[in-house]
């Protein structure tokens, strides 16, 4: 016969867990139920009134422009993650597999590095890069190409999010991968497993909880950022933090901005779940 | 002989003088706090620039006070800093001439004595008693500056006869390199001039405001991006952006000074005039100070300053401001077109009727005209 688990309370535990659900609770639901009441208030004369109506909802919902904003901000996030995690896994990978032990530990400080300057910073210097008279139609224009328009596209806005996601997304990579038994690796390739196949049925499913993880990281920060479709997208594309800042320059309407962004944090729940379903999720027979 | 002097005492001070000296240096203390705090500090409300050092140290050092700017941008966001704070919170606000009426009848603003400015010395009979800055025969805020709104363009792809009329925005060799300054106001203002509404332009019926909306959305496929200021000027600069919807010469004359081929004319449709004027804040305790400081901005030095403001230029409105401008920095002036004679002058085009103060639609509400904007950018 087993034994019962001792339910009773570990004073000692709880007291060290005590300061984070605090925080947690202070600082993240605290704000979110305060958000979820706002977009029921109302705004009068510039100043938002308690209230309990449903007007900021139906007017946001109904807006054409709103799901046109909401679907342009998932694609590009989407865009931006396969982006992200196909030009990281090749560096990555190199560094998990090939490079030694202090050279992926300098790529790894290197890869950090860009997180001390302002992410703001960063994007600006892409100004001078992609502009028409920037460096790279400089450079293209000596083999006779371009100029070609790189600022205020699509393009500009997924420059933008590289910025911000790429480092990480190799970080994480090269972490999960760095992990892996190599024995299995070398086993398979024993077994007469060719090299590609070895990534496709040996390294990827067992670095797949690693590689979702920073997937969702990519997906998150690419979704909620403003900086890069304001500023290298040029606002072509109203991504849905943009629709937020519109919302709330002209009228001052928080309410309805609070709208916008409990949809932008549903959706996130959405997808961050089911990618850590997915990512822990046992296959068949596995224990 | 004597024991110590004041040279040795420097060389090698001994115990006794350092705590002679330490102890008047500690009562001393209050005074020079007591000095500190003499200086008076006024916290003003402001597009950015106005609280900046080319604007107001000379002054703080000549009157001992000291500005404490909070900068907004776009009078809705002023609006809700102000409904948000404190009465006395402002003791100086600096609107922009449509929003000073809200300003009034919210009850954020003090009446001001008409007496105390130099309401004879203004450029044009109309600033005298600009819209909106009176009321029951009260005056509530003083017009400071104005600047137009037009036909912003690098003259490396669009000519001074194209610039003539908004219809150079349409240009095909323009697809993608026509910019919009990210606000509804005044891009929507001149597509109503553009439309042929000239006076009218913020009074539209239905089918006047719908024709509006087709000829913005005709525009689309032009626009290569929605910019804030920083935007804005790094488009014009870089060469992103040849022409630009919503601007004029307060963002092109900053980088026209710096050399880059740009500028601003106001078209034969018309064009839209800002305009910033200072109130008094309601409740504010240093409504002396503050009215002191509105008649050094609105003396021919103030009017030079405000002039010459590094974050972007405003015309003067006043007789005596044009002609200092004129004395101290004539470049400046004839960049400007504030000089008599040239047919670019801002009083001249208020004259000929070519220039319609900025307003907020009349028939439509601001957030009609911002659900459209949004509808517009999503296109």
């Amino acid at each position: 016969m087993s034994s019962k688990p001792n339910k009773s309370i570990n004073l000692y535990a709880l007291t060290w867990r005590l300061p984070i659900i605090f925080w947690q609770f202070i600082f993240f639901v605290g704000p979110v139920l305060f958000m979820v009441a706002m977009s029921f208030f109302l705004v009068k004369n510039y100043r938002m009134t308690e209230a309990f109506e449903f007007v900021n909802w139906s007017k946001m919902l109904s807006r054409g422009y709103f799901w046109d904003s909401y679907w342009y901000t998932v694609t590009i996030a989407a865009i931006s993650t396969i982006c992200a995690m196909c030009i990281a896994f090749p560096a990555a990978f190199a560094l998990a597999f090939r490079a030694s032990e202090s050279t992926r530990r300098w790529a790894i400080f290197l890869l950090i590095i860009p997180f001390f300057t302002s992410y703001l910073v960063r994007t600006f210097s892409w100004f001078v890069i992609l502009s028409e008279n920037g460096v790279v139609n400089g450079i293209l224009g000596y083999i006779g190409l371009g100029p070609y328009t790189m600022l205020n596209t699509n393009f500009g806005t997924l420059v933008g999010y590289m910025t911000l996601t790429l480092p990480l997304v190799v970080i994480l990579q090269t972490v999960t991968m760095a992990n892996i038994d190599k024995t299995l690796i070398e086993a398979a390739r024993n077994l007469g497993c060719k090299p590609l196949a070895t990534i496709w049925q040996v390294i990827i499913p067992l670095s797949k909880t690693g590689l979702i993880i920073a997937a969702i990281f990519c997906f998150i920060l690419s979704f909620g950022d403003f900086v890069a479709p304001f500023y290298l997208g040029g606002s072509q594309e109203t991504t849905l933090p943009i629709l937020i800042l519109d919302t709330t320059k002209s009228g001052q309407q928080w309410p309805r901005a609070a709208v916008v962004a409990i949809m932008m944090m549903g959706t996130l729940f959405a997808i961050a779940f089911t990618g850590i379903a997915l990512a822990y999720r046992k296959r068949k027979g596995q224990k | 002989m004597t024991k110590s002097t004041s040279n040795n005492f420097l060389a090698k001070p001994s115990r006794r003088h350092l705590l002679k000296i330490g102890g008047a240096a500690a009562l001393t203390m209050p005074f020079v706090s007591r000095a500190w705090a003499a200086t008076t500090e006024i916290n003003m409300l402001a597009w950015y620039g106005h609280g900046e050092p080319d604007m107001v140290a000379e002054y703080e050092a000549a009157n001992n006070v000291k500005f404490v700017p909070k900068y907004y941008a776009g009078g809705d966001n002023m609006l809700a800093l102000i409904a948000q704070s404190p009465p006395g919170t402002y003791d100086l606000i600096l609107s922009d001439g449509e929003f000073v009426q809200q300003l009034n009848l919210a009850g954020y603003i003090d009446e001001m004595n008409p007496a105390d400015y130099p309401l004879d010395d203004m450029l044009h009979e109309d600033f005298k008693q600009f819209p909106g800055h009176w009321a029951d025969g009260k005056m509530y805020s003083m017009m400071l500056r104005g600047g137009h709104l037009g036909v912003s363009y690098n003259k490396n792809s669009v000519t001074a006869e194209e610039a003539a009329s908004y219809e150079c925005f349409w240009k095909p060799e323009l697809e993608g390199k026509v910019g919009h300054f990210d606000w509804h106001l005044p891009t929507l203002g001149m597509m109503s001039l553009y439309n042929g509404n000239g006076a009218s332009l913020w009074d539209l019926d239905d089918a006047k405001w719908d024709a509006v909306q087709e000829t913005t959305l005709g525009l689309r496929q032009q626009v290569g991006g929605f910019f804030d200021y920083g935007g804005t000027f790094n488009g014009l600069k870089n060469g992103d952006m040849q022409a630009m919807v919503g601007i004029g010469d307060w963002i092109t004359g900053v980088l026209e000074k710096d050399g880059a081929p740009v500028a601003s004319v106001i078209p034969k449709e018309g064009g839209i005039q800002f305009t910033e004027s200072y109130s008094i804040g309601k409740g504010s305790e240093k409504a002396a100070e503050v009215k002191k400081f509105i008649q050094y901005m609105m003396s021919p030095a103030g009017q030079v300053k405000s002039a010459q403001m590094a974050a972007y230029p405003g015309f003067c409105v006043t007789k005596g401001g044009r002609a200092a401008l004129i004395e101290a920095d004539l470049a400046e002036a004839t960049r400007s077109h504030q000089v008599d004679g040239d047919a670019q002058d801002p009083i001249t085009l208020i004259n000929e009727g070519r220039i319609h103060y900025r307003d907020i639609p009349q028939q439509q509400s601001l957030e009609d005209w911002n659900d459209f904007w949004s509808e517009y950018k999503n296109a």
